[in-house]
């Protein structure tokens, strides 16, 4: 009945990928399958080992092995809690629940189009490892302190833009899709509001699909404080307004639903 | 045979000892004094894979009005020294859908039902309080302390007279026990213990969450979106175990306390300072399993002291 858990976690890797921004494996225990429940586009919550710091860290999903029942986050050091957990290693032990929220719903036979920004890439690693075809993936940084873009190659046909221009084409994502002339029939994005804004104008230009994955202060993580919601176009059937939950009933939202 | 005399009172430890658990709250048997704090649980679905709900002493729900309420903006949560700050803005989704499928929900399981009531006038809270009337609902509380609403909550809250007179009202219109949400963002707690006492209520509850302010310093501007929330977790304990400790010497109806409960510890201090029952609240996020780890660290404590029933600490620190 209680069939989910917080539970402790192994980290069976950590590494550090570009100023600021690290790579982590976390091995489950027998009794909490987190990897083989993994879908991409999830989250899990992972918490800190300081008492004054309460609320979880609500981190996506980087990869999933579910065979190895790993699973991998890459995560941005965005204040004590995120730092805390850089300073780990091997053989040190989190806390976490999860998976949590939806995830990105996988449409076959199509152009698929990945738009990772900044701390939004990771999720598109695993995304782009799940979908097969034809894929694309468009990666924004700030500036050449890159991470991840490597990894996409396999699974991807990648372009690189960064804000100074300092790799690939100088702009954001948008920029880049139009100056390579890329034709997706379908986006799936994650990353800050701005570029999220800009890929939901995008689609409604194009008149194609857009998933995007969205982030927002979150307390509890499972839908129950509603401190994490988003303005909907419809009513919501489950809080009966126009606000979704983004860790229940999200992260990922078909971008016409949102509005930002 | 006590045994047979009393099934579901009694709790079982590993060790093979028996203990009473279960009060009396206000004429409502509670199989343990632990429920949760509103806001923090939802109706009990989000939490139902993680939490065996039937092992709750009652499950207390989101504050819910008489028409759907939209809430505040984000960001309406941030962390803060051993707390968080929220301004949820009771968003809700109104009594009809809260009726229709929240407590039939809730009904499924072996648990009290304390149905939080939020509302900007006192008609409001009139409406709701008779919506449920014939429901499964088993206990109201009043909720006249939220700091994040503007009209209503909190002014409610802050006027002995008029919390007098709120409570009245609603005691003309409600079937079940009232119990009355007190705001610690007072200068005088035993006052509106007492004024609450004086309208009525069957109980009271306390604290709700304590008015805070964060800033961001890198955005130069407030964390959240309303400027001003409430804070809880461990950081207001120790006020609220005080402002528990004063309203229950100043009453004589029973006291449900709150604030900052991470641990059987902490809900013993709230019960030996004079609640009847505890509930858990922000804990709730930093483990999902809190509350069935404090019922079980309650029975640990007794056990351990050779205490067989609950009631004999209940208020045993004068």
């Amino acid at each position: 009945m209680t069939d989910r858990k917080k539970c402790t976690a192994q980290i069976t890797s950590q590494v550090k990928l570009a100023e600021g921004i690290y790579s982590m494996w976390l091995k489950f225990p027998d009794d909490m399958d987190a990897a083989g429940m993994a879908v991409p586009g999830q989250f899990i919550s992972m918490y800190s080992a300081d008492g004054s710091r309460l609320l979880p860290r609500p981190i996506s999903i980087c990869e999933i092995n579910a065979g190895g029942r790993i699973l991998r986050v890459v995560y941005r050091i965005a204040g004590k809690g995120t730092e805390e957990f850089s300073h780990l290693s091997a053989g040190n032990t989190i806390n976490v629940t999860g998976p949590l929220g939806n995830g990105f719903t996988l449409k076959e036979g199509k152009k698929v189009l990945l738009a990772g920004g900044g701390i939004g890439i990771p999720p598109m690693l695993g995304l782009a490892q799940a979908l097969k075809g034809d894929v694309m993936a468009v990666l924004g940084y700030r500036d050449q302190n890159l991470f991840l873009e490597d990894e996409f190659a396999p699974y991807a046909k990648t372009y690189v833009a960064t804000e100074d221009g300092s790799t690939g084409v100088k702009g954001n994502i948008i920029d880049a899709i139009n100056y390579y002339g890329l034709e997706p029939d379908i986006i799936y994005a994650c990353g800050p509001l701005p570029m999220l804004r800009a890929v939901k104008a995008l689609a409604e230009e194009r008149g194609i699909e857009a998933q995007v994955s969205l982030e927002e202060k979150m307390a509890c993580g499972i839908g129950a404080c509603l401190g994490c919601v988003c303005n909907s176009k419809e009513k919501d059937s489950h809080s009966n307004v126009n606000n979704k939950r983004i860790c229940k009933d999200g992260p990922v939202f078909d971008a016409r639903e949102i509005i930002f | 045979m006590v045994l047979f005399l009393m099934p579901g009172k009694l709790y079982f430890s590993q060790n093979g000892g028996i203990m009473n658990l279960s009060v009396n709250f206000a004429g409502i048997e509670m199989k343990n004094p632990v429920t949760t704090a509103s806001g923090t649980f939802g109706s009990g679905a989000e939490y139902k894979d993680y939490v065996d709900l039937n092992k709750l002493g009652a499950v207390t729900t989101k504050g819910v009005s008489s028409v759907p309420w939209q809430g505040n903006p984000v960001p309406r949560i941030c962390e803060t020294y051993g707390g968080m700050l929220n301004a949820i803005g009771l968003q809700n989704p109104g009594i009809d859908l809260f009726i229709e499928r929240d407590l039939p929900f809730l009904k499924q399981y072996d648990t009290r039902i304390i149905v939080n009531v939020c509302g900007r006038t006192v008609e409001e809270y009139e409406e709701v309080a008779e919506r449920l009337a014939n429901t499964d609902a088993d206990m109201l509380e009043i909720n006249i302390s939220c700091p994040n609403v503007e009209a209503g909550g909190i002014a409610f809250g802050q006027d002995p007279e008029l919390a007098r007179q709120v409570t009245d009202r609603i005691k003309q219109h409600a079937k079940q026990p009232v119990i009355m949400k007190l705001s610690p963002n007072v200068t005088n707690i035993a006052e509106m213990a007492k004024a609450v006492e004086a309208g009525g209520a069957d109980a009271i509850s306390l604290i709700n969450t304590i008015t805070g302010m964060k800033i961001d310093i890198n955005k130069r501007t407030f964390a959240l979106a309303n400027k001003t929330g409430g804070l809880s977790g461990p950081a207001i304990k120790p006020v609220a175990v005080r402002m528990v400790y004063e309203a229950a010497h100043a009453v004589n109806i029973p006291v449900l306390g709150m604030g900052g409960i991470r641990d059987a510890e902490d809900a013993l201090e709230f019960i030996m300072a004079g609640a009847t029952m505890v509930a858990v609240g922000t804990a709730n996020f930093n483990n999902p399993v809190a509350t069935e780890e404090i019922i079980e660290g309650i029975a640990g404590f007794m056990e351990k002291n050779g205490v067989k029933n609950i009631n004999e600490l209940t208020g045993c620190v004068d």
